[in-house]
């Protein structure tokens, strides 16, 4: 678990009584709006539909019950009882007052969490795999290099003016579960075969309005090398990106229109500049990174392998949850648990404040104390005994926290769209809810299989409609919101952009939509086991289009 | 048809201008204002109080009248004078319990 140094402390601390001083003479009017406003975006403090909004920081995800109970403790005290847990794995608060933000900022500082660069043209909050230092399959925890990123990128003076907001993600594993290649950095762990670690390095990934997929710029960058290579890339963005126009400043549309080849060439040039200087990385202090991030003393569990079998086969319920709310611990006798954030007919998401102070105390009696938050909205414990899975399963579903859909239909992300979001066209929480309760019938849900619904609320895509497998898009035709369906997309190493497949469907009839595409897939799969975003693979789209459209 | 809304300053919270000059949260409070001049000098008004730092961003939202009560024409501001259209801060216990919704068997 991460320990947060020095660094931190009086990082926050300072940063802290700076708004506390900028709140103040905004409110006594030394400060105008306009003078204000990037200073408080600097500080994730927003201006949205209903009221402020701000958008904590919780770093690649990770934090422990201690700074989750503060998280409940603003929901409860400052805010309206919740808080909106996003797809850059951050918290949002709808409701604070501006007045009540240095409070709040104080009460974060105390828990060494802060909002700092959760908006505005800066470098934002570094993800990574929610399973990091967790699951099976990963080369190397994520977490540290991520960490590594987060405190240079922090308050980088170079880059506090970058043209556009830039967002960079992190994966230990071959399986891509942070998103990567939508990402203007993409980060992906690997080893050469001298066994020494180092990074794929993929840029000009992002979703919104031009959806592009990352390039591929180093197959294999030594770990050294990442701030030099990192500080290269942001300086060439800086220099060359658009400033003119807003919706070309972001670095894919840079690599976009001056081509790989060219920008790469930009890129290992300034790196030449930069490289072995002080930003160099050397393994021991790599290594140093690393020991905040120490497993931690892992309890083994008794060694009786029935237990949670026979569990299961008494309680259809946890069999369900087991099956699909457990992951590959690297330790045969933990597991990583996911808690479904995507209750029935419930804003995805979302957590009050009581199950916020639930989900801490879980976490310190079965969780070693680790918390993490999936860019899917959902929430992660890391590391789990199997043999305390049952106590802390039935733990869950006394408080409804235990829907057993992690990865099915009823996981669906959804941005907070029009009933929350200045931004947003179009409703998308009434329509998470009204899929998720058509498909509430956990069996048929199993039935259906791995299936990603991502709905946005407008073309911004911070549902991450794009790389749905099925994805929704709410947009405003003539005053009334139409939802335009897409498929096909994925967001994991397979990366792939949905295709749309025709004309947008009414509120009331995109969910029969979605209801006919799972017809269809269920009705032309292979077998059980090929799943939705295989067998559209093979088909295409023809077979989907007709089950809308008709043989228009 | 129009009527001027803002956000407070301190709070962040929708509210309209009403006949008095002031600022209410509640829809049904706000003044009604017709025609281009009065809309250009009720948004001077709300300048001052801008500058006043009683509140940021005033604006005039076109509305019909239902029941005598201003009604915004577009979705966006129907939604941001009544608030989110879904519940927030239920828990997932009460959320089970709703007709049509059903948890893991």
């Amino acid at each position: 678990m991460y320990r947060y140094d020095e660094f931190d402390h009086e990082f926050v601390a300072h940063r802290t009584a700076q708004f506390r001083g900028q709140v103040a003479r905004r409110l006594s009017g030394d400060l105008s709006e306009d003078q204000f406003k990037p200073l408080r975006l600097m500080n994730g403090v927003y201006l949205q539909l209903h009221a402020y909004m701000l958008r904590v920081a919780i770093p690649y995800g990770t934090l422990n019950s201690a700074q989750m109970r503060v998280l409940a403790g603003i929901a409860r005290d400052f805010d309206r009882g919740y808080g909106h847990f996003t797809t850059r794995q951050n918290i949002q608060f709808n409701w604070p007052k501006l007045v009540d933000i240095p409070a709040i900022l104080d009460r974060l500082a105390s828990v060494e969490m802060h909002a700092i660069q959760t908006s505005g043209n800066c470098i934002r909050n570094v993800t990574a795999d929610h399973f990091a230092g967790a699951a099976g399959d990963e080369v190397a925890d994520p977490r540290p290099y991520a960490e590594i990123l987060r405190q240079w990128s922090s308050l980088h003076p170079e880059f506090t003016y970058l043209p556009r907001k830039f967002k960079v993600a992190v994966t230990g594993a071959e399986h891509d579960r942070a998103a990567i290649r939508v990402h203007d950095i993409g980060l992906r762990l690997k080893r050469n075969d001298e066994g020494e670690l180092g990074f794929e390095v993929w840029v000009g990934g992002g979703q919104g309005r031009t959806p592009l997929i990352a390039r591929l710029v180093r197959d294999f960058l030594p770990e050294a090398d990442l701030l030099a290579y990192s500080e290269a890339i942001l300086r060439v963005y800086n220099r060359y990106g658009r400033r003119d126009n807003k919706y070309k400043a972001r670095i894919k549309i840079l690599l976009h229109e001056t081509g790989l080849d060219e920008l790469k060439a930009e890129i290992e040039a300034e790196f030449e500049d930069v490289r072995n200087g002080v930003l160099t990385l050397p393994r021991d202090e790599i290594g140093r990174i690393e020991a905040y991030f120490a497993a931690p003393a892992f309890v083994d569990g008794p060694t009786d392998p029935d237990l949670v079998a026979k569990a299961a086969s008494a309680d259809r319920g946890f069999a369900l949850w087991l099956e699909r709310n457990t992951h590959a611990h690297k330790r045969d006798d933990h597991v990583s648990v996911t808690i479904s954030m995507k209750p029935v007919g419930g804003p995805p998401g979302d957590a009050t404040a009581d199950e916020m102070d639930f989900i801490a105390d879980l976490a310190a009696g079965y969780g070693y104390d680790e918390i993490r938050i999936s860019h899917e909205q959902n929430v992660i414990l890391p590391h789990v005994r199997k043999t305390d899975l049952y106590v802390l399963y039935s733990a869950l579903e006394g408080e409804g926290l235990a829907t057993a859909n992690a990865g099915l239909l009823g996981d669906m992300i959804a941005c907070p769209g029009l009933d929350y979001c200045a931004l947003a066209n179009a409703r998308s929480i009434p329509i998470a809810q009204a899929i998720s309760e058509r498909f509430a019938d956990p069996d048929r849900q199993k039935l259906i299989g791995d299936m990603k619904i991502k709905i946005s609320g407008c073309i911004n895509a911070c549902g991450h409609h794009h790389v749905g497998h099925i994805g929704i898009l709410g947009v405003d035709r003539k005053g009334d919101e139409l939802y335009q369906i897409t498929l096909g997309g994925s967001a994991d190493e397979n990366t792939a952009i949905g295709k749309i497949l025709g004309r947008g469907f009414s509120e009331e009839g995109v969910v029969d939509a979605v209801e006919r595409l799972v017809e269809t897939y269920l009705s032309l799969r292979e077998s059980e086991t090929e799943d939705f975003i295989t067998a559209y693979r093979r088909v295409g789209d023809d077979p989907f289009k007709e089950a809308l459209y008709g043989a228009d | 048809m129009q009527i001027i809304t803002a956000n407070r300053l301190d709070s962040g919270l929708v509210v309209f201008r009403t006949e008095d000059g002031g600022w209410s949260t509640e829809i049904a409070d706000a003044r009604i204002v017709d025609g281009d001049e009065a809309i250009e000098a009720a948004l001077e008004a709300s300048a001052e109080d801008v500058r006043a730092r009683i509140i940021v961003d005033p604006y005039g939202v076109p509305v019909v009248l239902e029941a005598g009560a201003p009604v915004p024409v577009r979705l966006r501001e129907r939604i941001r004078a009544q608030g989110p259209t879904v519940a927030y801060a239920v828990p997932a216990t009460a959320l089970a319990d709703r007709p049509g919704s059903r948890r893991a068997a």
